[in-house]
């Protein structure tokens, strides 16, 4: 291994190359997100669990429990119930059970309702102790507690 | 300082211990900042503002948990190593002037000094790393030294350089040498030297080796050897070792303000000596930092190469250089 003066003096200009890129970066803002005191806001495309869209003039649900988002569920997950109630045109839904620990967020379901009453929630932070927190997320009572 | 004999030498003691401490423990806190700011993240934050309890937070920890003794370790040498790396360190400062008047014990032969001192942890590190029973701790021992062989040899050469320009191994006189203004300072002495600035490049990388410091942190090599030397340590011995590697780079970096810039002579003319010494020694530790979150750590091969085949030939070239200028004009 020969190292003609014209290398040396080369290598050693790369790395003050180096350190001048490094001390730029030093005084560049910083990235990190300080994660439990603030955290990102997701992106609108993402896809958390489903929940149901309010409807903005009576404040119930917009399902009709046809049930086609059970039909199309691939990994049935999903159970809807609902009743017909005196005066109302349409069916309203009473119970809606999400099996999370089976959902693949395929987004099927969202896809296939004919009243655009599911969505995707912003919800990414999930966490529990046990797993039986998610075998059945009871869309209906969500939307009450809201 | 005009105080007795005996309280002189125990106020220089205990300052001594408690600029080592202080140091030891805020560098760390320096270099996980710098860390940090150098990839674009923030470092400690948590404990206390801006993470300045950080060290205490460390060290409360260190020493909190058990000292291990590994069986089969040669218990007394693996006892002692800490403390071999540690005190020769504390000595080094005995001789460094930090003002004009601030200097524990002025020494004629005090270059000398810090570097038979400087180099003793070596031998500690290798007697820890023997001592620990551990197949990485003993490879890593085999490189520190031939590591710090290759690069005390260098090193040496440059400070005969620098004494024959000097004249004098007192570092006080060396720093009075150097009064005025900037150009007088060694590293702009061209009229004796022409290539100072490169005398100084050769004495800021064999620094960097013989402190361990990364590029050159063979010994330590987490990726390949674990921790190196200090893998068998737990508790405060490991934090041991941590504030010897950081003392020893403040010493590196205060012998390079005293050999190349100046010591405490301000470039300006104003405030006192104590600050312009401080402020030269730190923005040396900083570039010491800089410089080990920019490279890679290099190969053991590279390593000895370039002390080999490039320090120790650029080295040789400069003395011969240097002793020509000073006969001829």
């Amino acid at each position: 291994m020969k190292h003609s003066p014209r290398q040396i003096i080369d290598g050693f200009w790369s790395l003050l190359t180096g350190m001048r890129i490094t001390l730029g970066q030093f005084f560049k803002p910083t990235v990190t997100v300080q994660y439990p005191h603030e955290s990102l806001k997701m992106p609108t495309r993402f896809r958390g669990h489903i929940v149901f869209v309010r409807d903005p003039e009576t404040g119930k649900s917009l399902c009709i429990a046809c049930k086609a988002c059970e039909k199309a569920c691939p990994s049935d997950c999903i159970v809807v119930d609902g009743i017909k109630r005196e005066g109302e045109k349409r069916k309203s839904v009473t119970d809606f059970k999400l099996d999370f620990t089976k959902c693949s967020l395929c987004g099927s379901c969202v896809e296939v309702c004919p009243t655009d009453a599911l969505e995707f929630s912003r919800a990414y932070n999930l966490a529990s102790v046990s797993k039986e927190q998610f075998h059945c997320i009871d869309l209906v009572k969500r939307l009450e507690q809201e | 300082m005009n105080l007795p004999e005996p309280f002189r030498l125990l106020v220089f003691l205990l300052g001594t211990m408690a600029f080592v401490g202080a140091n030891a423990a805020y560098l760390v806190w320096v270099e996980r900042k710098g860390a940090g700011r150098f990839q674009r993240r923030t470092g400690p934050t948590e404990v206390g503002y801006a993470g300045l309890l950080q060290p205490i937070a460390d060290a409360i920890k260190l020493m909190s948990k058990q000292l291990i003794l590994p069986p089969g370790v040669d218990a007394t040498l693996f006892r002692l190593a800490p403390l071999l790396v540690l005190a020769p360190a504390m000595m080094c400062f005995a001789t460094i002037p930090f003002s004009e008047t601030l200097v524990p014990r002025n020494i004629n032969v005090g270059l000398v000094m810090v570097f038979s001192f400087g180099s003793i942890h070596v031998m500690a590190i290798m007697l820890g790393g023997w001592a620990s029973r551990n197949k990485y701790a003993i490879i890593s021992a085999a490189r520190i030294v031939s590591q710090n062989v290759a690069y005390e040899i260098p090193m040496l050469l440059v400070v005969i350089t620098l004494l024959m320009v000097t004249g004098t191994m007192n570092l006080h006189e060396i720093v009075q040498q150097q009064a005025g203004g900037f150009w007088n300072w060694n590293f702009f002495r061209l009229a004796a030297n022409p290539l100072m600035p490169v005398t100084f490049i050769i004495f800021y990388i064999c620094m960097l080796a013989e402190t361990n410091r990364a590029p050159f942190d063979m010994a330590e090599a987490e990726s390949e050897l674990v921790a190196g030397a200090f893998t068998e340590y737990a508790g405060m011995g490991f934090g041991v070792f941590f504030m010897a590697e950081y003392a020893n780079v403040v010493i590196g970096c205060s012998l390079a303000t005293v050999l190349f810039f100046g010591g405490w002579q301000s470039p300006i003319g104003v405030l006192p000596g104590l600050f312009w010494f401080l402020l030269k020694l730190y923005l040396l530790v900083f570039s010491v930092i800089w410089v080990r979150w920019t490279f890679p750590r290099t190969q053991f091969y590279g390593l000895l190469n370039l002390s080999w085949k490039i320090l120790i030939p650029l080295s040789l070239f400069i003395l011969l250089l240097t002793s020509a200028v000073m006969k001829l004009f």
